[in-house]
């Protein structure tokens, strides 16, 4: 079932989908990025992928391409489902956006964004979604640290009683605790 | 019988304190802070089965104005923190804080970039209360422990009354007032 419904992406799109690879039943397409909108489209329209599950970012730092989205669809009626990659540069991180085809992706774009910087292009309202708004950083590169950039997200207004009230202060200053 | 009170029956005597500290022992009202996990057990702690009535904290209160503990449960985000140091603020002095399970206290598991490292960071903690999440019976503990901790206050009336902050003059007060506002 999913191979013919591969067959008939690789007949109608040839060169976007760079590569098809199969591990234990699970598929999943390497696409070009400018060719995701028109993949996804067909993909929902004529294939019926109407619940797009997920989508994700991946860092794979020190690799050509850095970044990598990953959309996870699924089709509800037949028990399909299917996995696309697409990659990005470091320098310019635009992948275009699919909520046009799925509007829950709207938050799953955000989330990403949130998280790697990646942006889409033609997402109608492209804000943080865990992180505070003023946030610099994105934490899930892998040249973030784990711990944080102390201070970068400043705690509130300290109670004079509080017991570790100098630790709050030394974190606000940039010191790590 | 002999009448040993000089005012007569239906009388009693006392300090202030001890009545104070009676009434607030046995009437601490929970803010309840939820954030996580450690919630679940919260709410148990309040339901039938472990019944925080019995120590007269039943009504959870969801208005900071009307409650004077704060039991934060689960774990604090930097982004949370404002939210929980705002609802601190709101409750009216005297007030009391249990940090539930090993999030709020430590950090917990969390060593990592969104969560805070312990609430005592920025709000003063009474009672700290271990676990992952922490038992019901636990979380009474740390209740029990904070009316002890209430009943052994003294003078909370003089110093209330004797203190320079209680002697408040208009102009300062309209100056916090604005403050507040322009938050």
């Amino acid at each position: 079932m999913i191979r013919e419904i591969v067959a008939a992406l690789q007949a109608k799109f040839g060169s976007a989908i760079r590569s098809v690879t199969e591990f234990r039943g699970e598929t999943t397409l390497l696409v070009e990025t400018s060719a995701i909108v028109d993949l996804c489209r067909s993909l929902k329209e004529e294939h019926g992928f109407n619940y797009c599950a997920d989508i994700c970012g991946a860092d794979r730092f020190t690799e050509e391409e850095r970044f990598e989205v990953i959309y996870n669809l699924t089709n509800l009626e037949k028990c399909l489902r299917l996995r696309l990659k697409v990659r990005v540069g470091e320098e310019n991180p635009v992948v275009p956006s699919v909520t046009s085809v799925w509007r829950a992706a709207n938050w799953h774009e955000r989330e990403t964004y949130d998280m790697y910087g990646i942006r889409f292009e033609g997402h109608p309202d492209l804000r943080r979604m865990y992180m505070p708004e003023d946030f610099e950083y994105y934490p899930l590169r892998k040249d973030f640290p784990l711990i944080g950039v102390p201070g970068s997200i400043p705690l509130p207004d300290i109670d004079e009683r509080a017991q570790n009230k100098h630790a709050a202060t030394r974190f606000n200053s940039g010191e790590r605790i | 019988m002999a009448n040993h009170n000089p005012f007569g029956d239906g009388f009693l005597t006392t300090t202030l304190d001890a009545l104070t500290n009676w009434a607030r022992a046995n009437s601490l009202w929970p803010m309840p802070m939820g954030l996580s996990c450690c919630a679940i057990e919260m709410m148990a702690m309040a339901g039938p089965r472990y019944d925080v009535s019995r120590f007269g904290s039943e009504v959870f209160r969801f208005s900071p104005r009307q409650s004077d503990l704060m039991i934060v449960a689960g774990t604090v985000t930097y982004k949370m923190a404002h939210v929980v140091k705002k609802i601190w603020d709101q409750m009216p002095e005297p007030k009391w804080c249990i940090a539930m399970g090993a999030c709020s206290s430590t950090g917990g598991m969390f060593r990592s970039y969104p969560v805070v490292q312990g609430i005592d960071q920025f709000i003063p903690v009474d009672v700290y209360v271990p676990g992952c999440p922490p038992r019901p019976d636990a979380v009474i503990h740390a209740l029990m422990e904070i009316q002890e901790k209430i009943k052994k206050e003294k003078n909370t009336f003089r110093d209330a009354l004797l203190s320079k902050d209680h002697f408040v003059d208009v102009k300062t007060q309209v100056e916090k007032e604005k403050l507040v506002l322009q938050r």
